[in-house]
């Protein structure tokens, strides 16, 4: 009976702290309660939209209006690139991260904008950005650019990458 | 009740309820009155605390930051004192910060907080600190968390009754503990009664440039001033501030300290004194001080030294200053929301008077005078006395107002609060608190409109309240809850350093204003490494350079040498990161100084002078990426007189 009654009792502590974690994930802000959400509009198998698939999960929702390539954007978008990006990323050489120089040949302009601004949610969502991880070993740090300076950055790897 | 087994079940459903009610509590926190005292201090993890409170250090020189109801510590800020956490007063940049006119200076003893007011209200921009033992006000400010300016106050020792702040910051008070010959003098101590005297400072804060700069000072009766608190809506133009001693005694002040019935709260029209200065009647008087400012864009402090300073006699200046008799020793002064009570807490006394300002205003018109000293009016007892508070504990110290009509006064000797009711000055409630308690604070409780939902107990002394951690044991704070008639105890939590006095503030009124990281383009340190590109190392003379960048997860450049033996290694570090809570930290081995702690998009310099030779290993101290193992490099230290050429690389190229 005391047998018995200990596993009772280990299985109400059980119970309780089954109620407690499935009630806690109802809290609705958490990343696994986002991830739910989005899920019941995705169309394939990485729980993405065909659109994010393709362009990357970030600020950039919509195909971009690009034009010719600026030459002062470019200018911009090279010093930004040599401050805040550089220590990891060479154009020609695969270093920390990989050679930037064919970027623009290997991702949509809106995909580069996603993954530049939004690095966090890219390696723990989107398959290319996983496969990248698993490749380098080290995430690309967040450089908290707005969308003026990625969009110039852009610019410059168009012009690299001619 | 007997049968072991229905035991059982009743504790599977009893720890069955308690969960439940925990669970429930949790969810419903922010509502729930009830006797659950741990559901009233439990913050869930990843929620965030209502208030923030800023305690001083004490001997430690620093403010310690807290969450409540929690008493969780999240940060303690570095202000007089060397920090060896962050390299504060260890590295190139900072060491300014702790200039005084008698040198570097690195520790002090910082007690009273205060927050700038706007309105009488805590505004959130700054929180002020005092250091006692060479005199000085900080400037700390709330958006970084990080102290901005320090300003030296001449003629002045034991720096106590200070920083508090006029209704609209427009002046922070400073006086002095210790009287001293003014100019300092080589005199017989002996000679107290002659030669020494106080003064009463006023620190200016400028609106638009937000920076201190010393106004005037008030020449005083060599009494020790203790504390101070500036006067609000009626008594905006009014300071007031406690004095003890007034037998003028140099020695066992224990006993000859403590002969009169009664010492004096001085009350001071900084309006009037404003004008008086105005108007040509200050002196100016050589005294030596730093002015310290922290510059954000260059990171880096910059002091600079003033060499006079305004002085006004109370003899010349006639209504700018009078003596309101106060028994008996008194340490506090407090002023009341509406700014009509003057409240002293005479620590000797059996009383707590309290001064009425409408009383006051009318005796001074009245001419209600009992005499004067040194050109210093002393009003008549019963003309200023609104009411005594009868059996106030012993040793009632400091109040604070909840905002509601009620008092609660510390009191020392019976390590109690004690609520009474301003008007009718009745003693309505009284808290034990564990043990000895000084200050106390309630959120917003010396401004115009409290946050009285709590009073936090700041307690000396707490023997047998914790584990023992040998002879010495932690000091304490106490949570209690003011929400009901009745006060009641929530929760103990030790504290860094002697919490002397301490202020709280609603969160949301800082957090909206945090700062995440600097931007490296406004970075205008002369020796930052805008990227990593520019990272190099320069030799003048025996003086090396090195413009280290730092980026998870590596330094560049992580290989150096052409150091010699006797050279002056400047590692300025500059770091890259763009993100929040990305701090770099740097060490080289042999480093005689603190490793510096970069924030994202700064730049700190430490020195090294390597004696001997070999190769010495640097790292990244603070853990930044699945790679800051890996964030290291090496330095080769040659003898003085070796062929080994300057040079510097990272990974294969080679960068010179």
């Amino acid at each position: 009976m005391k047998k018995i009654i200990k596993s009772m009792s280990c299985i109400s502590i059980a119970l309780v702290f089954t109620f407690i974690l499935s009630a806690c994930g109802d809290s609705g802000n958490d990343e696994s309660a986002n991830f739910n959400k989005t899920k019941t509009v995705n169309t394939n198998p990485n729980g993405l939209t065909d659109f994010e698939m393709e362009n990357g999960i970030g600020p950039v929702k919509q195909k971009l209006e690009l034009g010719a390539i600026d030459p002062a954007l470019v200018k911009k978008g090279e010093a930004i690139f040599v401050q805040k990006c550089a220590s990891c990323h060479k154009l020609d050489q695969k270093y920390v991260g990989p050679a930037q120089r064919d970027v623009i040949k290997r991702r949509t302009p809106e995909y580069i904008i996603n993954m530049m601004s939004n690095p966090e949610e890219m390696y723990k969502r989107h398959p290319e950005a996983k496969k990248l991880l698993a490749q380098y070993l080290t995430q690309m740090p967040n450089q908290n650019l707005n969308f003026e300076e990625s969009r110039a950055i852009l610019e410059y790897f168009r012009e690299v990458g001619k | 009740m007997n049968n072991p087994i229905l035991k059982k079940w009743l504790l599977i459903g009893a720890s069955f309820i308690a969960v439940a009610v925990i669970y429930f509590g949790c969810q419903q926190s922010k509502d729930v009155v009830s006797g659950d005292v741990a559901s009233q201090v439990y913050v869930a993890p990843g929620s965030y605390d209502e208030f923030y409170l800023f305690a001083s250090g004490g001997f430690s020189g620093q403010i310690a930051v807290y969450g409540l109801p929690s008493g969780r510590h999240f940060k303690t800020i570095s202000v007089f004192s060397q920090n060896p956490e962050t390299g504060y007063g260890y590295s190139e940049e900072t060491k300014a910060m702790l200039n005084t006119s008698y040198g570097f200076n690195p520790w002090d003893d910082a007690h009273h907080p205060e927050f700038s007011m706007t309105d009488g209200v805590p505004d959130g921009r700054f929180i002020f600190i005092n250091a006692n033992n060479t005199p000085r006000v900080a400037r700390v400010d709330l958006s970084t968390f990080e102290t901005k300016e320090i300003i030296e106050i001449p003629n002045s020792a034991g720096n106590h009754a200070s920083p508090f702040v006029t209704e609209n910051t427009e002046y922070i008070v400073a006086s002095t503990r210790f009287s001293l010959p003014i100019p300092n003098a080589d005199v017989p101590i002996a000679s107290y009664k002659e030669n020494f005297k106080g003064t009463i400072s006023f620190i200016h804060l400028d609106p638009k440039t937000e920076m201190m700069n010393l106004a005037f000072q008030i020449l005083v009766p060599g009494f020790n001033y203790d504390l101070a608190h500036a006067g609000k809506g009626p008594s905006h133009d009014w300071a007031f501030f406690t004095s003890y001693n007034s037998e003028g005694a140099n020695t066992l002040l224990e006993i000859n300290a403590s002969q009169n019935d009664k010492d004096f709260v001085a009350a001071v029209n900084w309006k009037l004194a404003e004008q008086y200065v105005k108007e040509g009647k200050a002196k100016t008087y050589s005294a030596e001080y730093y002015r310290n400012y922290y510059d954000d864009n260059k990171h880096l402090a910059i002091s600079t030294k003033n060499n006079e300073v305004k002085v006004l006699d109370p003899k010349d200046c006639p209504g700018m200053i009078y003596y309101l008799p106060t028994p008996k020793s008194p340490h506090g002064v407090d002023v009341d929301p509406t700014g009509e009570y003057i409240v002293a807490g005479g620590k000797l006394a059996t009383v707590i008077p309290v001064h009425s300002f409408t009383k006051f205003m009318k005796a001074i018109e009245e001419k209600k005078f009992d005499g004067e000293i040194n050109g210093i009016p002393i009003l008549q007892y019963d003309a200023v006395v609104a009411g005594e508070v009868k059996d106030p504990g012993l040793g009632p110290l400091h109040t604070e107002f909840d905002g509601n009509g009620y008092a609660y006064t510390s009191a020392f000797i019976s390590s109690e609060i004690v609520k009474w009711k301003i008007g009718t000055w009745e003693v309505v409630d009284r808290i034990p608190t564990y043990y000895s308690i000084g200050h106390l604070c309630i959120p917003g409780g010396d401004s115009k409109s409290p946050w009285g939902k709590y009073v936090i107990a700041l307690n000396k002394i707490t023997k047998d309240r914790y584990l023992p951690t040998g002879p010495e044991v932690c000091q304490s704070a106490q949570l209690i809850d003011i929400s009901g008639d009745k006060m009641k105890l929530l929760l103990d939590f030790p504290t860094v350093g002697e919490p002397h006095y301490a202020q709280a503030i609603p969160s949301e009124l800082l957090m909206k204003n945090s700062k995440k990281f600097y931007k490296i383009e406004e970075n205008q340190n002369p020796y930052k490494t805008g990227s990593e590109k520019d990272s190099r190392v320069e030799r003048n003379g025996n003086d090396v350079h090195v413009y280290l960048t730092a980026m998870r997860s590596h330094f560049s450049p992580d290989n150096i040498e052409g150091i010699k033996v006797g050279d002056n290694v400047y590692f300025h570090v500059t770091n890259l990161e763009q993100d929040w809570d990305i701090p770099h930290g740097f060490a080289v081995k042999g480093l005689n100084n603190s490793e510096l702690l970069i924030m994202p998009g700064e730049t700190k310099t430490t020195l090294w002078k390597p004696t001997k030779l070999g190769i010495y290993p640097f790292y990244c101290t603070d853990f930044c990426s699945a790679l800051h193992q890996e964030m290291q490099g090496y330095v080769r230290v040659s003898p003085a007189n070796s062929s080994v050429q300057l040079s510097y690389s990272l990974g294969n190229t080679e960068k010179k």
